[in-house]
């Protein structure tokens, strides 16, 4: 992974000297709350219903174990004894005291972390790949380039008082694990008519209260011009970005406003000047970031081992684990295990203190030390010799790591909710919770196999809901926690947006609802057909009229049908 | 005379900036865009200094032949955050080579004034109230940054060693 040199590292402390000066001139009034704000939300610190809440940065997901180690010290020195993985691959913890946010963030700097804007309105955390460097079905490591933009973006001098946050992600794969299509900006890697690798190029897709699918600008991007495209397009945005309107200050807006097309044009109409500018990479930095991602050097035999096909024929619990959270890799003999932060009835993505210690040790021993976060909250482990696999499930089970329910309907999603969100309309956690406890059991959520099932309260849509195949929304009707529904939604390749089924339903009666859509989509399948492939083939009626058609069981349907 | 910061430093600001409906007087000006299209020839045959104060959403393409004649460009910062300032000091620097003054007017505070000065800007009129020598601090705050910028035109990766 990335190591800092003393550039990196000296930004890093200079960025926490400056923030400790920033927190002692609002504690000593120099600062009013309005000018203190944007200064805190540009480090990560929001201010939530009961406490602050800091984000750390986790760069494109990659994460070492003496990182984690580190979280876990400051999960139980400044705050409770846990942390929080979010949809963007970052952390958060909950209860830290302003005081002591420059202390975390100067611990965070000895081991070359940072909350650099991981808020505000500025460049965010650019997110990848989970999979990045290990996918067999990848066209080069996306990782690099997501170094070489965050080093771009950290700090940038005309893009960090933008209209609205702007997030970038950056995929390399056959198989979309980044949801390229829903950030202001997406990068695909692909090849170019003469092979060469470069950048597909989308703008303006984003959630929140106007969900769009990202739009191509650009087919192909050389990929020595990266940055001075990714500045043109920045400059545009900057200039032309709605600034009146919160909801309207999104990228999105604009690229809708003016067509495509017409965004595109202006970029290259920027482009055009900067392009030969020294913003163009050379080789040699490329190659000085890639360095940093070399594969490690991998046994020839491990493929050799035998025991892990004896366990798997001799352990159904361990076959069953394997057969949802372990992916295979790109070198034979090797593994990538999924570890697990959605034990049934817990909050979606939180991990303790213990565990964070426990999971770094077990990185240590079988996986190279290293530890990535994923889009969907949980973690992963990879480069995992085969041989190692049923001592490591071993391990992460007796951690409470191990659910064998990644990319089931139990694999939820969720946002922080009521429970801390001072702009929640409802919970998100509990509804995960009453899901977690109607559908419990392993066969049930195997038969209806991949089903994403993501849980928003309210309409900023951090758990993507939009995107979920099964999408739920808090909102509010005079005070009462409501939820709308809503079914078919997309982040992959064909990414898409759901469409709601109906009128909201109460908290009580999420489970119910969404046990009659699975009903509508166990009957209506085809063999081996995914839920969304069904949703897309046979259209929302036949859901609709289950859920709302029968007034089954009385309450779901009637009192919900009274609040269209 | 109010005090600004210039080239890092606290000065007495030698400009007075016109209103529109105010008679220009002699001595250095800064008048407001508008004003200085609808009065360009007048303004310019005084045959003194001559400032103009742009709105954040100007097209410095209206501008671009008289720049060699002004000496100031004011550049407003309507609220703190409006960040669009950023691209047009950048712009009248890198683009157009706009050698004169570049002044951040308007909400202007402390912990703006580093990206700012490499966006461009040499001076600063910081928001009345706001101490000048606290906010001379802003410019020490880093001493490495990443991008290419009106104060380096090489990103960090052209320099690293
Ligand atoms: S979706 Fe709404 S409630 Fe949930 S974390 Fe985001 S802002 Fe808060």
């Amino acid at each position: 992974m990335y190591q800092y040199d003393h550039y990196d590292q000296t930004l890093v402390d200079q960025r926490v000297a400056q923030f400790r000066g920033q927190v002692r001139r609002y504690l000593a009034g120099e600062l009013s709350d309005d000018e203190f704000r944007p200064l805190r939300l540009m480090n990560g610190l929001y201010l939530q219903t009961h406490a602050y809440m800091l984000r750390i940065a986790v760069p494109y997901g990659v994460l070492a174990s003496r990182q984690l180690r580190m979280l876990a010290h400051i999960a139980r020195t400044y705050d409770r004894g846990y942390g929080h993985f979010t949809t963007r691959q970052n952390i958060q913890f909950n209860w830290p005291e302003l005081e002591r946010v420059p202390d975390i963030l100067a611990d965070l700097a000895s081991v070359q972390m940072h909350a650099i804007q991981t808020s505000g309105n500025c460049i965010r955390n650019v997110t990848s790949d989970p999979l990045a460097g290990v996918a067999d079905d990848e066209l080069e490591d996306p990782r690099p380039w997501c170094e070489i933009i965050r080093q771009w973006s950290t700090l940038h001098p005309e893009f960090s008082f933008l209209p609205r946050k702007f997030k970038i992600a950056v995929s390399a794969s056959k198989q979309d694990r980044a949801a390229v299509q829903v950030h202001d900006i997406g990068l695909y890697l692909v090849r170019g008519a003469d092979g060469e690798v470069g950048f597909r190029v989308l703008v303006g897709g984003g959630l929140g209260r106007t969900p769009m699918i990202g739009q191509t600008i650009r087919e192909f991007l050389p990929k020595q011009h990266l940055l001075s495209y990714l500045e043109a397009i920045l400059r545009v945005y900057n200039q032309e970005g709605r600034r009146d309107n919160l909801y309207k200050s999104r990228i999105k807006i604009l690229v809708k406003a003016l067509g495509a097309a017409e965004f595109g044009r202006r970029v290259e109409v920027e482009w055009a000047q900067i392009r030969d500018s020294a913003l163009q990479l050379e080789p040699a930095e490329i190659e000085r970031i890639r360095a940093f991602f070399a594969a490690p050097a991998y046994a020839a035999d491990a493929a050799a081992d035998a025991s892990f096909d004896a366990h798997l024929a001799a352990d159904a619990a361990f076959a069953t684990w394997v057969r949802r959270n372990v992916a295979g890799h790109r070198v034979a003999g090797y593994r990538n295990v999924f570890v697990s932060l959605k034990p049934f009835g817990r909050p979606p993505g939180d991990i303790s203190a213990g565990q964070m210690e426990a999971l770094a040790d077990l990185a240590d021993r079988y996986a190279g030390g290293k530890v990535h976060s994923t889009f969907t909250q949980n973690l992963l482990l990879t480069d995992v010799r085969q041989a190692d696999v049923y001592p490591l499930w071993q391990a992460l089970a007796a951690l409470d790591l191990a659910t064998p329910t990644i990319g089931t309907l139990a694999d939820i999603i969720a946002c922080p909710g009521l429970d801390y969100c001072s702009l929640a309309n409802a919970e998100s956690i509990s509804v995960a919770k009453s899901l977690h406890a109607r559908f419990d059991e392993l066969d049930y959520l195997y038969d209806l196999g991949d089903l994403r099932l993501n849980i928003s309260g309210c309409m900023n849509s951090c758990a993507h809901q939009h995107v979920g195949a099964i999408g739920i929304l808090g909102v509010d009707k005079s005070g009462e926690q409501w939820y709308q529904i809503t079914l078919g939604g997309s982040s992959g390749n064909v990414a898409s947006l759901g469409d709601v089924i109906g009128p909201s339903v109460r908290h009580e009666d999420v489970a119910d609802t969404i046990a009659r859509v699975l009903e509508v989509y166990l009957e209506q399948r085809e063999p081996d057909e995914p839920f969304l492939d069904t949703y897309r083939r046979i259209g929302m009626a036949p859901f609709k009229a289950r859920v709302y058609g029968v007034p089954a069981k009385g309450r779901a349907g009637k009192e919900a049908a009274a609040h269209v | 005379m109010s005090e600004i910061i210039k080239h890092r430093q606290i000065v007495a600001d030698e400009w007075r900036s016109v209103a529109d409906d105010e008679t220009v007087g002699t001595g250095p000006v800064i008048v407001s865009l508008a004003r200085f299209l609808a009065e360009r020839e007048a303004l310019l045959a005084r045959g003194e200094a001559l400032g103009v104060r742009v709105p954040p959403d100007v097209r410095l393409d209206a501008l671009a032949g008289d720049l060699p004649r002004l000496a100031l460009i004011a550049v407003e910062f309507p609220v703190f955050k409006d960040g669009r300032g950023f691209s047009v000091a950048r712009l009248l620097r890198e683009r157009y080579g706009f050698h004169g003054e570049i002044r951040a007017v308007g909400d202007v505070l402390r912990d703006q004034l580093f990206f700012m000065e490499r966006s461009g800007f040499d001076a600063f009129a910081v928001r009345p109230g706001k101490s000048l020598q606290d906010a001379l601090a802003a410019f020490d705050e880093f001493s490495v940054t990443y991008q290419a910028a009106a104060d380096d035109p090489r990103p960090l990766f052209r320099r690293r060693g």
